[in-house]
């Protein structure tokens, strides 16, 4: 069986965020860029299955431009078997990003869809639900383990004060979360692999971005850094504090 | 001239604390927008029961959705009666609470309407008819304004920022029909395990007591759990990655860029030293206080107070101070 993984290239979560010149976008000059955490668990859910039925192909999907091959090639170099590039604009339009990967997973046969729960950068939490809808297929979100089962996906899903068990038949689009599938490192001999592996680049439909940025800022500065006092005598203080100044208590 | 649709949560019948902030964030919108705030409810026979009091945060009709197969959240039978009232209403804008039920259902709606979603938005006006949404990026590293163009604006709103304030509306109650066929939704919940106590989800609490490895052992959780109970049943527990990854606390408790963002009015980082990735998770909170004996550790840097000092010492006394402040209160 199939499996698509979609990743998505993001700043390193170390990465100090500095405002681009135009004021609306990052300065990308001496950002580090990683495949997002939650897409790695999803690259990292895709091979195990793959190893497991010792069949099908795991292909890794991203929408972006050139400079996002590094994803896919990390990806290939944790054992993905190819990757597509779709080239095209990415915003914080997710409805837009979700169109221009559904019109082409729709084309594919893949009947499991996996995603990151988020994206590190934009966090919108919206593209896995999206793309499961434009492509009328059922969709678990924050899914922290699941197995197939005569094809069904029995999900456990984290909510609010507990876990769910959820199931859907495939075809299906899971959004993980962290749970059972700590991702492996690329080995030497992984990353020397990759280079050799499919990676193909297609133009995408992106349409327009309906989410316009008008302006990009720094959070304001934090005052911060007031010692109250030193061990358990402080808390007192601390206590009128809260309760008279900060109005909190 | 256009309405405003806010779809709020109820569980077991009560309407959730997020419902107010949602009213309340409509109204404003609405008044902007020239029109009026419908609230939407969705659950279980008997919910219209429960569903009082949003009149007074500007709410002029409260519509209420009941169906036995709605008493739970199910993803493909709310977006599926959300999205039909939302084009039915022919509104100008449609709010949800960025919660965890919120952000399952919004982005459904959005693909179904086929309009973006402004998600997890922490500020909200309007420009020249155009909702212009303030949303953190880079898990608070960053915030950026964008329009939304498109009618419906979607927009999800982070708990805990948009305060409720009273604004009288009719609050008019109105059942709608469901005619949904539940047969037809393609996915099946089991079962639910409940693991925690029935405490407010880090995400959503207005306080919040964290926990980083200076707590030293799971066991020890019992020290900050007193102190969340101390102050109140508003208050939730968080947790560092590093006690996470340790096993010791369950994932959904992470505050952090890999872990949930949250914006309490109150929040307590106990042992906690304050990576980058830790900061970006919680420095929109309104006060922050910190406990640790490294007074160089960097959450200092955010902390609006600090102690500096042992926190096996320091948070027994906290408890027993907030305790005794409460009982006299
Ligand atoms: C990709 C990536 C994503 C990450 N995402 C997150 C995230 O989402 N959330 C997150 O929290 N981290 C995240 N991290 C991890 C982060 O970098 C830190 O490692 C982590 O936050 C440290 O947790 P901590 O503060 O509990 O532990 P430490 O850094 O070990 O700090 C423990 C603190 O406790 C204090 N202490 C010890 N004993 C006592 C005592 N008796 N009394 C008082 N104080 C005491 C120490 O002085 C110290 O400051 C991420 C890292 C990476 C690489
Ligand atoms: N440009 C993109 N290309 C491929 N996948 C993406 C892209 N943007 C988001 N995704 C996927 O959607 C998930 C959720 O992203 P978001 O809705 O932006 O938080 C990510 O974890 C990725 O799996």
């Amino acid at each position: 069986m199939n499996i698509i993984v979609c990743v998505k290239r993001v700043p390193d979560t170390e990465t100090r965020i500095r405002v681009g010149g135009d004021g609306q976008s990052i300065d990308p000059s001496g950002v580090k860029y990683v495949v997002s955490p939650y897409d790695e668990f999803a690259v990292e859910a895709a091979l195990r299955l793959r190893e497991a039925n010792g069949a099908g192909e795991v292909t890794v999907v991203t929408l972006g431009d050139d400079a996002s091959q590094d994803a896919l090639r990390n990806a290939l170099a944790m054992g993905a078997d190819k990757a597509l590039l779709l080239q095209g604009e990415v915003t914080q339009d997710g409805l837009a990003t979700a169109r221009a990967l559904a019109a082409e997973i729709g084309e594919q046969d893949a009947p499991l869809v996996l995603l990151g729960v988020k994206a590190a950068d934009d966090d919108q939490q919206q593209v896995g639900p999206m793309l499961a809808t434009l492509l009328d297929r059922p969709c678990v979100t924050g899914v922290s383990n699941f197995e197939l089962k005569d094809g069904v996906a029995v999900c456990r899903r984290e909510v609010e004060g507990g876990h769910q068990e959820v199931e859907v038949d495939l075809p299906a689009v899971l959004t993980i979360t962290k749970g059972e599938f700590e991702p492996r490192y690329a080995s030497l001999k992984g990353i020397m692999a990759a280079k050799r592996k499919p990676l193909d680049k297609k133009e995408a439909a992106v349409a327009e971005s309906r989410l316009r940025v008008t302006t990009m800022e720094l959070p304001p500065e934090r005052e911060g850094g007031r010692i109250v006092g030193e061990g358990p005598d402080a808390v007192p203080e601390l206590v009128r504090l809260l309760r008279e100044e900060a109005n909190v208590l | 001239m256009s309405d405003v649709l806010a779809v709020v949560e109820q569980k077991d019948g009560a309407l959730r604390g997020t419902a107010r902030e949602v009213v309340t964030a409509a109204a404003a919108l609405a008044a902007e927008l020239g029109g009026q705030v419908h609230a939407l409810v969705l659950g279980g026979p008997g919910t219209a029961d429960g569903v009082d009091g949003l009149g007074a945060f500007g709410a002029e009709v409260v519509k209420v959705a009941e169906h036995a197969a709605l008493a739970e959240y199910h993803p493909d039978g709310y977006a599926a009666v959300v999205s039909r009232l939302a084009r039915e209403g022919g509104y100008g804008a449609v709010l949800f609470a960025a919660t965890g039920e919120g952000k399952d259902l919004s982005p459904r709606v959005a693909a179904h309407l086929d309009v973006p979603l402004a998600a997890d938005v922490t500020g909200l006006t309007v420009d020249d008819g155009t909702v212009v949404a303030t949303r953190p990026i880079y898990a608070g590293k960053a915030f950026t304004q964008v329009a939304v163009e498109a009618s419906p604006a979607l927009v999800s709103i982070r708990p805990n920022v948009f305060q409720p304030a009273e604004r009288a509306a009719a609050g008019t109650v109105e059942t709608v029909e469901v005619t949904e066929d539940s047969s037809t939704w393609p996915t099946r919940v089991v079962s639910f395990t409940q693991t925690g106590g029935d405490i407010p989800d880090v995400a959503e609490a207005s306080v919040v007591v964290s926990g980083g490895r200076g707590m030293k052992d799971p066991e020890n959780w019992a020290l900050l759990e007193e102190l969340r109970a101390a102050l109140g049943d508003a208050a939730g527990l968080g947790a560092s990655r590093a006690v996470v990854d340790a096993g010791w606390r369950p994932h959904g408790e992470q505050v952090g860029q890999t872990g949930k963002t949250v914006a309490p009015r109150l929040y307590f980082a106990i042992g906690i030293s304050g990576a980058i990735q830790h900061l970006a998770g919680m420095r929109t909170a309104g006060t922050i206080v910190a406990v640790n004996r490294d007074a160089d550790a960097p959450i200092f840097k955010v902390a609006d107070y600090g102690i500096v000092g042992d926190l096996f010492e320091v948070l027994p006394r906290l408890t027993e101070e907030v305790r005794s402040l409460r009982d006299g209160a």
